[in-house]
Protein backbone atom coordinates (compact mmCIF):
# COMPACT_ATOMS: atom_id res chain seq x y z
CA UNK A 1 0.00 0.00 0.00
CA UNK A 2 2.73 2.51 0.69
CA UNK A 3 4.65 1.79 -2.81
CA UNK A 4 1.93 4.82 -3.29
CA UNK A 5 1.80 7.64 -1.59
CA UNK A 6 0.96 7.50 1.99
CA UNK A 7 -2.61 8.38 2.22
CA UNK A 8 -3.43 11.59 2.62
CA UNK A 9 -0.54 13.09 3.67
CA UNK A 10 1.29 12.82 0.24
CA UNK A 11 4.11 11.39 1.70
CA UNK A 12 5.87 8.95 -0.97
CA UNK A 13 7.37 6.81 1.79
CA UNK A 14 9.21 4.66 -0.89
CA UNK A 15 10.89 7.71 -2.14
CA UNK A 16 11.99 8.78 1.24
CA UNK A 17 13.45 5.24 2.36
CA UNK A 18 15.94 5.70 -0.43
CA UNK A 19 17.30 8.48 1.34
CA UNK A 20 18.19 6.66 4.43
CA UNK A 21 20.81 4.16 3.46
CA UNK A 22 21.34 2.32 7.47
CA UNK A 23 17.32 0.72 6.44
CA UNK A 24 18.39 -1.33 3.49
CA UNK A 25 19.82 -3.88 5.52
CA UNK A 26 19.33 -7.38 7.30
CA UNK A 27 19.28 -7.99 10.96
CA UNK A 28 19.47 -11.28 12.14
CA UNK A 29 18.25 -12.24 8.40
CA UNK A 30 15.24 -10.04 8.30
CA UNK A 31 14.52 -6.75 6.70
CA UNK A 32 15.38 -4.18 9.57
CA UNK A 33 12.32 -2.69 10.95
CA UNK A 34 13.45 0.43 12.67
CA UNK A 35 10.90 1.38 15.59
CA UNK A 36 13.64 3.30 18.31
CA UNK A 37 13.17 6.73 16.78
CA UNK A 38 11.85 8.24 19.97
CA UNK A 39 15.57 7.45 21.22
CA UNK A 40 17.35 8.55 17.81
CA UNK A 41 15.68 9.06 14.12
CA UNK A 42 17.95 7.81 11.71
CA UNK A 43 20.05 10.12 8.78
CA UNK A 44 19.44 11.04 5.54
CA UNK A 45 22.10 11.40 2.57
CA UNK A 46 21.42 15.10 2.79
CA UNK A 47 23.04 15.02 6.38
CA UNK A 48 25.71 12.23 5.85
CA UNK A 49 26.79 13.98 2.72
CA UNK A 50 26.86 17.50 4.79
CA UNK A 51 29.45 16.01 6.61
CA UNK A 52 31.61 14.79 4.44
CA UNK A 53 31.91 17.68 2.61
CA UNK A 54 32.60 20.10 5.47
CA UNK A 55 35.15 17.42 6.65
CA UNK A 56 36.54 17.41 2.85
CA UNK A 57 35.99 20.64 1.94
CA UNK A 58 36.37 23.30 4.40
CA UNK A 59 36.84 22.10 8.19
CA UNK A 60 38.78 24.87 9.88
CA UNK A 61 37.75 26.65 12.97
CA UNK A 62 35.56 29.34 13.29
CA UNK A 63 34.98 32.62 13.97
CA UNK A 64 38.71 34.22 14.28
CA UNK A 65 39.95 32.56 11.08
CA UNK A 66 40.98 35.11 8.29
CA UNK A 67 41.66 32.32 6.01
CA UNK A 68 38.91 31.61 3.29
CA UNK A 69 38.41 28.23 4.57
CA UNK A 70 37.80 29.57 8.19
CA UNK A 71 35.64 32.13 6.44
CA UNK A 72 33.44 29.36 4.27
CA UNK A 73 33.04 27.62 7.54
CA UNK A 74 31.97 29.91 9.62
CA UNK A 75 29.30 30.78 6.93
CA UNK A 76 28.18 27.43 7.17
CA UNK A 77 28.15 27.60 10.60
CA UNK A 78 26.21 30.97 11.24
CA UNK A 79 23.68 30.00 8.10
CA UNK A 80 22.29 26.84 10.58
CA UNK A 81 21.73 29.23 12.86
CA UNK A 82 19.49 31.02 10.86
CA UNK A 83 17.70 28.42 9.60
CA UNK A 84 17.12 26.56 13.19
CA UNK A 85 16.02 30.58 14.07
CA UNK A 86 13.16 30.32 11.33
CA UNK A 87 12.85 26.17 11.91
CA UNK A 88 11.64 27.46 15.57
CA UNK A 89 10.58 31.01 14.84
CA UNK A 90 12.80 32.60 16.95
CA UNK A 91 13.28 36.61 16.95
CA UNK A 92 16.34 36.95 16.07
CA UNK A 93 19.14 34.08 15.68
CA UNK A 94 20.80 35.97 18.59
CA UNK A 95 18.24 33.56 20.68
CA UNK A 96 19.90 30.41 19.29
CA UNK A 97 22.86 28.61 21.45
CA UNK A 98 24.04 25.51 20.09
CA UNK A 99 24.22 22.77 22.96
CA UNK A 100 24.93 19.29 22.69
CA UNK A 101 21.06 18.36 22.96
CA UNK A 102 18.62 18.88 25.28
CA UNK A 103 20.32 17.20 28.41
CA UNK A 104 23.40 20.29 28.12
CA UNK A 105 20.84 22.85 27.25
CA UNK A 106 18.58 22.02 30.55
CA UNK A 107 21.52 21.77 32.69
CA UNK A 108 22.64 25.15 30.88
CA UNK A 109 19.48 26.92 31.76
CA UNK A 110 19.69 25.28 35.76
CA UNK A 111 22.78 26.23 36.06
CA UNK A 112 22.99 29.60 34.59
CA UNK A 113 19.50 30.68 35.18
CA UNK A 114 19.08 28.81 37.98
CA UNK A 115 21.67 29.60 40.17
CA UNK A 116 21.37 33.08 39.61
CA UNK A 117 17.86 33.36 40.07
CA UNK A 118 16.78 31.10 42.87
CA UNK A 119 16.65 31.63 46.41
CA UNK A 120 16.24 29.69 49.31
CA UNK A 121 12.34 28.58 49.58
CA UNK A 122 11.50 29.35 46.05
CA UNK A 123 10.42 26.81 43.66
CA UNK A 124 10.46 24.97 40.66
CA UNK A 125 7.31 22.93 38.75
CA UNK A 126 8.23 19.87 36.56
CA UNK A 127 5.70 17.39 35.34
CA UNK A 128 5.36 13.74 36.34
CA UNK A 129 5.95 12.88 32.35
CA UNK A 130 9.78 14.41 32.43
CA UNK A 131 12.72 12.93 31.27
CA UNK A 132 15.52 12.30 33.69
CA UNK A 133 17.58 14.87 32.09
CA UNK A 134 14.50 17.56 32.85
CA UNK A 135 14.61 16.46 36.19
CA UNK A 136 17.98 15.81 37.56
CA UNK A 137 19.46 19.17 36.58
CA UNK A 138 16.79 21.07 38.54
CA UNK A 139 17.33 18.56 41.64
CA UNK A 140 20.92 19.51 41.71
CA UNK A 141 20.41 23.28 41.77
CA UNK A 142 17.56 23.10 44.09
CA UNK A 143 19.50 21.31 45.97
CA UNK A 144 22.29 23.49 46.29
CA UNK A 145 19.52 26.69 46.66
CA UNK A 146 17.71 25.34 49.40
CA UNK A 147 14.86 25.35 46.68
CA UNK A 148 11.46 23.17 46.50
CA UNK A 149 9.92 20.65 43.56
CA UNK A 150 6.53 20.71 42.55
CA UNK A 151 5.59 18.27 40.52
CA UNK A 152 2.15 18.37 37.96
CA UNK A 153 0.98 15.06 38.58
CA UNK A 154 -0.30 12.78 35.22
CA UNK A 155 -4.03 11.17 35.16
CA UNK A 156 -4.65 7.40 34.38
CA UNK A 157 -4.64 8.26 30.25
CA UNK A 158 -1.23 9.56 30.73
CA UNK A 159 -1.76 13.12 30.87
CA UNK A 160 -0.66 16.36 32.58
CA UNK A 161 -3.55 17.82 35.16
CA UNK A 162 -3.91 20.74 34.30
CA UNK A 163 -5.96 21.72 37.68
CA UNK A 164 -3.36 20.75 39.50
CA UNK A 165 -0.77 22.35 38.24
CA UNK A 166 -3.16 26.11 38.87
CA UNK A 167 -3.05 24.62 42.20
CA UNK A 168 0.66 24.09 42.39
CA UNK A 169 1.66 27.70 40.95
CA UNK A 170 2.32 30.32 43.45
CA UNK A 171 4.39 33.75 44.57
CA UNK A 172 7.35 31.58 45.13
CA UNK A 173 6.88 29.60 41.72
CA UNK A 174 10.22 30.97 39.46
CA UNK A 175 10.60 28.36 36.42
CA UNK A 176 7.81 25.91 35.52
CA UNK A 177 9.72 23.00 32.92
CA UNK A 178 7.91 20.86 30.81
CA UNK A 179 8.01 18.51 28.04
CA UNK A 180 5.91 19.38 24.87
CA UNK A 181 5.97 15.79 24.22
CA UNK A 182 6.31 12.90 26.33
CA UNK A 183 9.40 10.53 24.99
CA UNK A 184 7.65 7.55 26.96
CA UNK A 185 3.59 7.59 26.08
CA UNK A 186 4.17 10.79 23.30
CA UNK A 187 1.16 12.72 24.97
CA UNK A 188 1.61 15.84 23.44
CA UNK A 189 1.09 18.45 26.26
CA UNK A 190 -1.04 21.83 26.33
CA UNK A 191 2.31 24.16 26.27
CA UNK A 192 0.91 27.35 25.22
CA UNK A 193 -1.46 26.89 28.44
CA UNK A 194 1.24 25.95 30.82
CA UNK A 195 3.67 28.60 29.51
CA UNK A 196 0.30 31.23 30.14
CA UNK A 197 -0.15 30.12 33.43
CA UNK A 198 3.63 29.97 34.70
CA UNK A 199 3.99 33.84 33.25
CA UNK A 200 0.56 34.45 35.30
CA UNK A 201 1.90 33.22 38.47
CA UNK A 202 5.42 35.18 37.45
CA UNK A 203 7.56 32.42 36.46
CA UNK A 204 9.65 31.86 33.51
CA UNK A 205 8.80 28.58 31.34
CA UNK A 206 11.09 26.18 29.71
CA UNK A 207 9.84 23.22 27.15
CA UNK A 208 11.87 20.51 26.66
CA UNK A 209 11.16 20.09 22.93
CA UNK A 210 13.49 16.53 22.22
CA UNK A 211 10.28 14.71 20.82
CA UNK A 212 8.48 17.46 19.18
CA UNK A 213 10.98 18.92 17.52
CA UNK A 214 10.68 15.68 14.16
CA UNK A 215 6.08 16.46 14.59
CA UNK A 216 4.88 19.52 16.07
CA UNK A 217 5.19 22.91 14.37
CA UNK A 218 6.99 24.95 16.64
CA UNK A 219 6.64 28.69 16.80
CA UNK A 220 8.23 29.95 20.04
CA UNK A 221 7.07 33.68 19.40
CA UNK A 222 3.23 32.26 19.56
CA UNK A 223 4.03 29.93 22.62
CA UNK A 224 5.53 32.49 24.51
CA UNK A 225 7.98 30.31 26.21
CA UNK A 226 10.91 32.15 28.09
CA UNK A 227 13.47 28.89 26.84
CA UNK A 228 12.80 26.33 24.45
CA UNK A 229 15.52 23.43 23.21
CA UNK A 230 15.67 20.12 20.76
CA UNK A 231 18.22 18.08 20.23
CA UNK A 232 19.46 17.17 16.80
CA UNK A 233 19.67 13.40 16.39
CA UNK A 234 15.85 13.19 17.22
CA UNK A 235 15.44 14.94 13.93
CA UNK A 236 17.08 13.66 11.56
CA UNK A 237 20.53 15.51 12.24
CA UNK A 238 23.18 14.20 13.56
CA UNK A 239 24.26 13.55 17.51
CA UNK A 240 26.01 15.90 19.67
CA UNK A 241 24.47 18.81 18.35
CA UNK A 242 21.17 20.80 19.80
CA UNK A 243 19.35 24.18 20.13
CA UNK A 244 18.86 26.18 23.01
CA UNK A 245 16.51 29.09 22.66
CA UNK A 246 16.18 31.70 24.79
CA UNK A 247 14.74 34.94 24.77
CA UNK A 248 16.54 37.60 24.44
CA UNK A 249 16.00 39.98 27.45
CA UNK A 250 16.66 36.59 29.70
CA UNK A 251 19.78 35.64 27.72
CA UNK A 252 21.35 38.61 28.04
CA UNK A 253 20.70 38.71 32.19
CA UNK A 254 22.53 35.77 32.29
CA UNK A 255 25.42 34.52 33.49
CA UNK A 256 27.85 32.26 31.34
CA UNK A 257 27.84 28.72 31.76
CA UNK A 258 31.28 27.46 30.44
CA UNK A 259 34.56 29.69 30.57
CA UNK A 260 36.79 30.10 27.72
CA UNK A 261 37.60 31.15 24.33
CA UNK A 262 34.74 32.34 21.72
CA UNK A 263 32.51 33.63 25.03
CA UNK A 264 35.13 36.50 25.68
CA UNK A 265 35.31 40.02 25.20
CA UNK A 266 38.46 41.14 26.84
CA UNK A 267 40.42 38.99 29.59
CA UNK A 268 42.68 40.54 31.85
CA UNK A 269 43.63 38.78 34.72
CA UNK A 270 41.29 41.46 36.66
CA UNK A 271 38.56 41.26 34.96
CA UNK A 272 36.79 39.35 31.56
CA UNK A 273 33.89 40.70 29.81
CA UNK A 274 31.60 38.63 28.36
CA UNK A 275 31.19 38.46 24.29
CA UNK A 276 27.64 39.52 22.66
CA UNK A 277 24.96 36.70 22.60
CA UNK A 278 24.68 33.74 21.32
CA UNK A 279 28.79 33.69 22.01
CA UNK A 280 28.55 34.30 25.28
CA UNK A 281 26.99 30.87 25.81
CA UNK A 282 29.22 29.23 23.57
CA UNK A 283 32.52 28.82 25.16
CA UNK A 284 35.90 26.82 23.15
CA UNK A 285 35.53 25.31 19.72
CA UNK A 286 32.04 24.02 19.37
CA UNK A 287 30.79 20.95 17.27
CA UNK A 288 30.82 22.50 13.81
CA UNK A 289 30.57 19.43 11.68
CA UNK A 290 27.40 18.32 13.19
CA UNK A 291 26.23 22.09 13.50
CA UNK A 292 27.01 22.41 9.90
CA UNK A 293 25.06 19.15 9.00
CA UNK A 294 22.01 20.19 11.08
CA UNK A 295 21.00 22.26 8.56
CA UNK A 296 19.96 19.66 6.05
CA UNK A 297 18.33 18.05 8.83
CA UNK A 298 15.94 21.29 9.20
CA UNK A 299 16.05 21.75 5.81
CA UNK A 300 14.97 18.00 5.17
CA UNK A 301 11.89 18.52 7.46
CA UNK A 302 11.27 21.66 5.89
CA UNK A 303 11.32 20.68 2.44
CA UNK A 304 9.27 17.45 3.04
CA UNK A 305 6.61 19.30 4.87
CA UNK A 306 6.14 18.73 9.07
CA UNK A 307 2.72 18.72 8.01
CA UNK A 308 2.95 15.57 5.87
CA UNK A 309 5.55 14.16 8.19
CA UNK A 310 3.05 14.21 11.12
CA UNK A 311 -0.06 13.04 8.93
CA UNK A 312 2.13 9.75 8.05
CA UNK A 313 3.32 9.28 11.29
CA UNK A 314 0.03 9.89 12.90
CA UNK A 315 -1.85 7.45 10.11
CA UNK A 316 1.22 4.86 11.64
CA UNK A 317 0.15 5.31 14.94
CA UNK A 318 -3.85 5.17 14.85
CA UNK A 319 -2.67 2.12 12.40
CA UNK A 320 -0.66 0.11 15.04
CA UNK A 321 -2.49 1.02 17.76
CA UNK A 322 -5.76 -0.93 16.53
CA UNK A 323 -3.28 -3.73 15.28
CA UNK A 324 -1.82 -4.06 18.67
CA UNK A 325 -4.68 -3.86 20.66
CA UNK A 326 -6.18 -7.06 19.32
CA UNK A 327 -3.46 -8.91 20.98
CA UNK A 328 -4.60 -11.22 23.59
CA UNK A 329 -3.17 -9.35 26.69
CA UNK A 330 -1.49 -6.17 25.71
CA UNK A 331 -1.97 -2.95 26.64
CA UNK A 332 -0.77 0.77 25.48
CA UNK A 333 0.35 2.83 27.87
CA UNK A 334 -0.45 6.55 27.24
CA UNK A 335 -4.06 6.76 25.99
CA UNK A 336 -4.00 10.44 25.71
CA UNK A 337 -6.24 11.68 21.71
CA UNK A 338 -2.94 14.04 21.54
CA UNK A 339 -0.18 11.96 20.88
CA UNK A 340 2.79 12.33 18.74
CA UNK A 341 3.68 8.79 16.80
CA UNK A 342 4.96 7.13 20.13
CA UNK A 343 3.21 3.35 21.27
CA UNK A 344 3.90 2.29 24.66
CA UNK A 345 3.03 -0.85 25.56
CA UNK A 346 2.74 -3.83 28.10
CA UNK A 347 2.26 -7.37 27.17
CA UNK A 348 0.11 -9.21 30.56
CA UNK A 349 3.09 -11.94 31.97
CA UNK A 350 5.75 -11.06 29.81
CA UNK A 351 8.66 -9.28 30.78
CA UNK A 352 9.53 -6.08 28.28
CA UNK A 353 12.66 -6.73 28.40
CA UNK A 354 11.88 -10.78 26.65
CA UNK A 355 10.03 -8.96 24.05
CA UNK A 356 12.00 -6.85 23.31
CA UNK A 357 14.88 -9.39 22.66
CA UNK A 358 12.63 -11.78 20.38
CA UNK A 359 11.37 -8.87 18.27
CA UNK A 360 15.25 -8.30 17.49
CA UNK A 361 15.71 -11.58 16.75
CA UNK A 362 13.27 -10.56 13.85
CA UNK A 363 15.18 -7.61 12.94
CA UNK A 364 12.64 -5.13 14.45
CA UNK A 365 14.27 -2.40 16.97
CA UNK A 366 11.87 -1.29 19.63
CA UNK A 367 12.65 0.11 22.77
CA UNK A 368 12.14 -1.68 26.17
CA UNK A 369 12.62 -0.59 30.26
CA UNK A 370 11.61 2.83 31.17
CA UNK A 371 13.11 5.40 29.27
CA UNK A 372 14.85 7.63 31.25
CA UNK A 373 11.41 8.51 33.14
CA UNK A 374 11.77 6.31 36.35
CA UNK A 375 9.28 8.57 38.25
CA UNK A 376 6.17 8.00 35.23
CA UNK A 377 6.99 4.38 35.51
CA UNK A 378 6.25 4.20 38.59
CA UNK A 379 3.14 6.42 38.60
CA UNK A 380 2.17 4.00 35.90
CA UNK A 381 2.40 0.75 38.36
CA UNK A 382 4.82 -0.25 35.78
CA UNK A 383 8.62 -1.37 35.70
CA UNK A 384 8.77 -0.37 31.59
CA UNK A 385 7.11 -0.64 28.48
CA UNK A 386 8.19 -1.65 25.05
CA UNK A 387 7.84 1.20 23.06
CA UNK A 388 7.39 1.34 19.17
CA UNK A 389 8.24 5.09 17.80
CA UNK A 390 7.61 5.98 14.09
CA UNK A 391 9.40 8.04 11.58
CA UNK A 392 8.14 9.33 8.34
CA UNK A 393 10.54 6.74 6.81
CA UNK A 394 8.43 3.78 8.62
CA UNK A 395 5.38 1.69 6.94
CA UNK A 396 2.21 -0.03 7.34
CA UNK A 397 3.78 -2.83 6.15
CA UNK A 398 6.75 -2.73 9.00
CA UNK A 399 3.65 -2.29 11.48
CA UNK A 400 2.00 -5.66 9.87
CA UNK A 401 5.32 -6.83 11.31
CA UNK A 402 5.68 -5.69 14.57
CA UNK A 403 2.12 -7.60 15.35
CA UNK A 404 3.18 -10.51 13.32
CA UNK A 405 6.42 -10.92 15.77
CA UNK A 406 4.19 -9.81 18.84
CA UNK A 407 2.07 -13.09 18.02
CA UNK A 408 5.20 -15.15 17.65
CA UNK A 409 6.10 -13.68 21.20
CA UNK A 410 2.69 -14.23 22.41
CA UNK A 411 1.83 -17.33 21.47
CA UNK A 412 5.64 -18.59 23.06
CA UNK A 413 5.33 -17.08 25.93
CA UNK A 414 1.80 -17.41 27.79
CA UNK B 1 32.44 -32.74 33.48
CA UNK B 2 34.69 -29.62 32.95
CA UNK B 3 34.23 -26.34 33.00
CA UNK B 4 35.07 -26.45 29.62
CA UNK B 5 33.29 -29.39 28.77
CA UNK B 6 30.27 -28.05 29.65
CA UNK B 7 30.70 -25.08 27.93
CA UNK B 8 32.01 -27.64 24.90
CA UNK B 9 28.27 -29.42 25.45
CA UNK B 10 26.39 -26.03 25.11
CA UNK B 11 27.74 -24.61 22.47
CA UNK B 12 26.86 -28.35 21.14
CA UNK B 13 23.33 -28.26 21.72
CA UNK B 14 22.83 -24.91 20.22
CA UNK B 15 24.74 -25.28 16.96
CA UNK B 16 21.64 -28.24 16.46
CA UNK B 17 19.75 -24.55 15.92
CA UNK B 18 22.41 -23.74 12.77
CA UNK B 19 22.22 -19.88 14.26
CA UNK B 20 18.60 -19.15 14.38
CA UNK B 21 18.35 -16.25 16.11
CA UNK B 22 15.05 -16.89 17.32
CA UNK B 23 14.74 -20.51 17.82
CA UNK B 24 18.38 -19.70 20.28
CA UNK B 25 16.48 -17.55 22.47
CA UNK B 26 13.44 -19.35 22.50
CA UNK B 27 15.47 -22.61 23.56
CA UNK B 28 17.39 -20.37 26.21
CA UNK B 29 14.09 -19.32 27.46
CA UNK B 30 13.58 -23.02 27.83
CA UNK B 31 16.30 -23.52 30.06
CA UNK B 32 15.35 -21.03 32.21
CA UNK B 33 12.02 -22.48 32.70
CA UNK B 34 13.33 -25.66 33.59
CA UNK B 35 16.15 -24.10 36.58
CA UNK B 36 15.06 -25.47 39.96
CA UNK B 37 13.11 -22.68 41.36
CA UNK B 38 14.63 -20.65 43.87
CA UNK B 39 13.44 -20.32 47.69
CA UNK B 40 11.36 -17.25 47.76
CA UNK B 41 12.60 -15.81 51.22
CA UNK B 42 16.00 -15.47 48.96
CA UNK B 43 14.77 -13.25 46.40
CA UNK B 44 15.83 -10.07 48.52
CA UNK B 45 17.45 -7.22 47.86
CA UNK B 46 21.03 -8.15 49.19
CA UNK B 47 21.11 -11.48 46.43
CA UNK B 48 20.15 -9.35 43.77
CA UNK B 49 22.54 -8.83 40.29
CA UNK B 50 21.54 -5.06 39.65
CA UNK B 51 20.71 -5.10 35.64
CA UNK B 52 19.71 -2.02 33.75
CA UNK B 53 16.07 -3.86 33.03
CA UNK B 54 16.02 -7.64 34.40
CA UNK B 55 16.36 -8.71 38.38
CA UNK B 56 18.29 -11.48 38.50
CA UNK B 57 18.55 -12.55 42.62
CA UNK B 58 21.75 -15.33 43.18
CA UNK B 59 22.97 -16.88 46.02
CA UNK B 60 25.03 -20.09 46.61
CA UNK B 61 26.35 -22.76 49.11
CA UNK B 62 28.84 -25.11 49.82
CA UNK B 63 28.84 -28.90 50.10
CA UNK B 64 31.92 -31.40 50.50
CA UNK B 65 34.01 -28.29 48.85
CA UNK B 66 31.44 -27.77 46.02
CA UNK B 67 30.00 -24.33 45.13
CA UNK B 68 26.09 -24.62 44.18
CA UNK B 69 24.16 -21.69 42.99
CA UNK B 70 21.02 -21.04 42.34
CA UNK B 71 19.23 -18.47 41.12
CA UNK B 72 16.16 -16.68 39.72
CA UNK B 73 14.73 -13.49 37.33
CA UNK B 74 12.19 -11.94 36.63
CA UNK B 75 13.11 -12.34 32.61
CA UNK B 76 12.87 -15.31 30.90
CA UNK B 77 15.89 -14.69 28.79
CA UNK B 78 18.52 -13.59 31.77
CA UNK B 79 16.96 -16.81 33.35
CA UNK B 80 18.04 -18.82 30.60
CA UNK B 81 21.60 -17.22 30.81
CA UNK B 82 21.90 -17.58 33.97
CA UNK B 83 20.79 -21.46 34.21
CA UNK B 84 23.44 -21.96 31.37
CA UNK B 85 26.19 -20.02 33.55
CA UNK B 86 24.87 -22.35 36.45
CA UNK B 87 25.00 -25.59 34.63
CA UNK B 88 28.90 -24.66 33.87
CA UNK B 89 29.54 -23.51 37.61
CA UNK B 90 27.82 -25.61 39.90
CA UNK B 91 29.05 -28.43 41.70
CA UNK B 92 32.57 -26.88 40.92
CA UNK B 93 35.61 -26.04 43.49
CA UNK B 94 36.23 -22.43 44.44
CA UNK B 95 39.37 -22.93 42.48
CA UNK B 96 38.24 -24.31 39.40
CA UNK B 97 35.39 -21.64 39.27
CA UNK B 98 38.15 -18.98 40.18
CA UNK B 99 39.94 -20.18 37.23
CA UNK B 100 37.28 -20.36 34.83
CA UNK B 101 37.13 -18.99 31.30
CA UNK B 102 33.49 -17.89 29.64
CA UNK B 103 33.61 -18.65 26.64
CA UNK B 104 30.23 -19.82 25.33
CA UNK B 105 28.03 -16.87 25.09
CA UNK B 106 29.92 -15.63 21.96
CA UNK B 107 30.22 -18.77 20.76
CA UNK B 108 25.75 -19.76 20.55
CA UNK B 109 25.66 -16.18 19.34
CA UNK B 110 24.77 -14.55 22.56
CA UNK B 111 27.82 -12.33 22.43
CA UNK B 112 25.38 -9.21 22.79
CA UNK B 113 24.59 -10.25 26.03
CA UNK B 114 27.65 -9.74 27.47
CA UNK B 115 28.90 -6.78 25.59
CA UNK B 116 28.91 -3.11 27.12
CA UNK B 117 24.74 -2.92 26.93
CA UNK B 118 24.11 -2.52 30.94
CA UNK B 119 20.69 -4.56 29.83
CA UNK B 120 20.80 -7.48 31.41
CA UNK B 121 23.84 -7.48 33.60
CA UNK B 122 25.39 -10.66 32.28
CA UNK B 123 29.00 -9.51 33.34
CA UNK B 124 27.94 -8.69 36.85
CA UNK B 125 26.25 -12.64 37.40
CA UNK B 126 29.65 -13.86 36.27
CA UNK B 127 31.38 -11.55 38.50
CA UNK B 128 29.05 -12.28 41.50
CA UNK B 129 29.74 -16.00 41.01
CA UNK B 130 33.19 -15.35 40.86
CA UNK B 131 32.58 -13.64 44.25
CA UNK B 132 31.32 -16.24 45.90
CA UNK B 133 33.56 -18.65 45.16
CA UNK B 134 36.05 -16.32 46.18
CA UNK B 135 34.35 -15.99 49.44
CA UNK B 136 33.97 -19.77 50.45
CA UNK B 137 37.87 -20.25 49.27
CA UNK B 138 39.04 -17.53 51.56
CA UNK B 139 36.59 -18.97 54.50
CA UNK B 140 37.87 -22.33 53.97
CA UNK B 141 41.20 -21.06 54.21
CA UNK B 142 40.83 -18.84 57.46
CA UNK B 143 39.35 -22.26 58.90
CA UNK B 144 42.05 -24.39 57.97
Amino acid sequence: MENVASIGSGIEVEEIRKLFPILHQKINGHDLVYFDNAATTQKPVQVLDALQSYYTGYNANIHRGIHTLAERATTAFEQTRTTAASFLNAGSKEEIIFVRGVTEAINLVASSYGRSKLQKGDEVILSGLEHHSNIVPWQLVAEEKQCHIKVIPVTDTGELDLQAYRGLLNERTRIVSVNHASNSLGTINPVKEIIRLAHQAGAVALIDGAQAAPHLPIDVQDLDCDFYCISGHKMYGPTGVGVLYGKKKILEAMPPYMGGGEMIRQVTFEKTTWNDLPYKFEAGTPNIADVVALKSAFDFISGTGKDAMAQHEHMLLRYATERLSELNGLRVVGNSTNKVSVLSFVIEGIHPFDIGQMLDTRGIAVRTGHHCTQPLMDRMGLEGTVRASFAVYNTRKETDRLVEGLQRVIGFLK
Amino acid sequence: MSITDTQEEIVNEFSLLEGDQEMSVLYLMELGQKLPAMKEEDKKEQNEVKGCQSRVWLTAEVKHGAVFFSADSNTAITKGLISLLIRVFSGHTPQEILNGEITFPSRIGMDRFIGTQRSNGFAAMIKQMKMYALAFQTRSKIQA
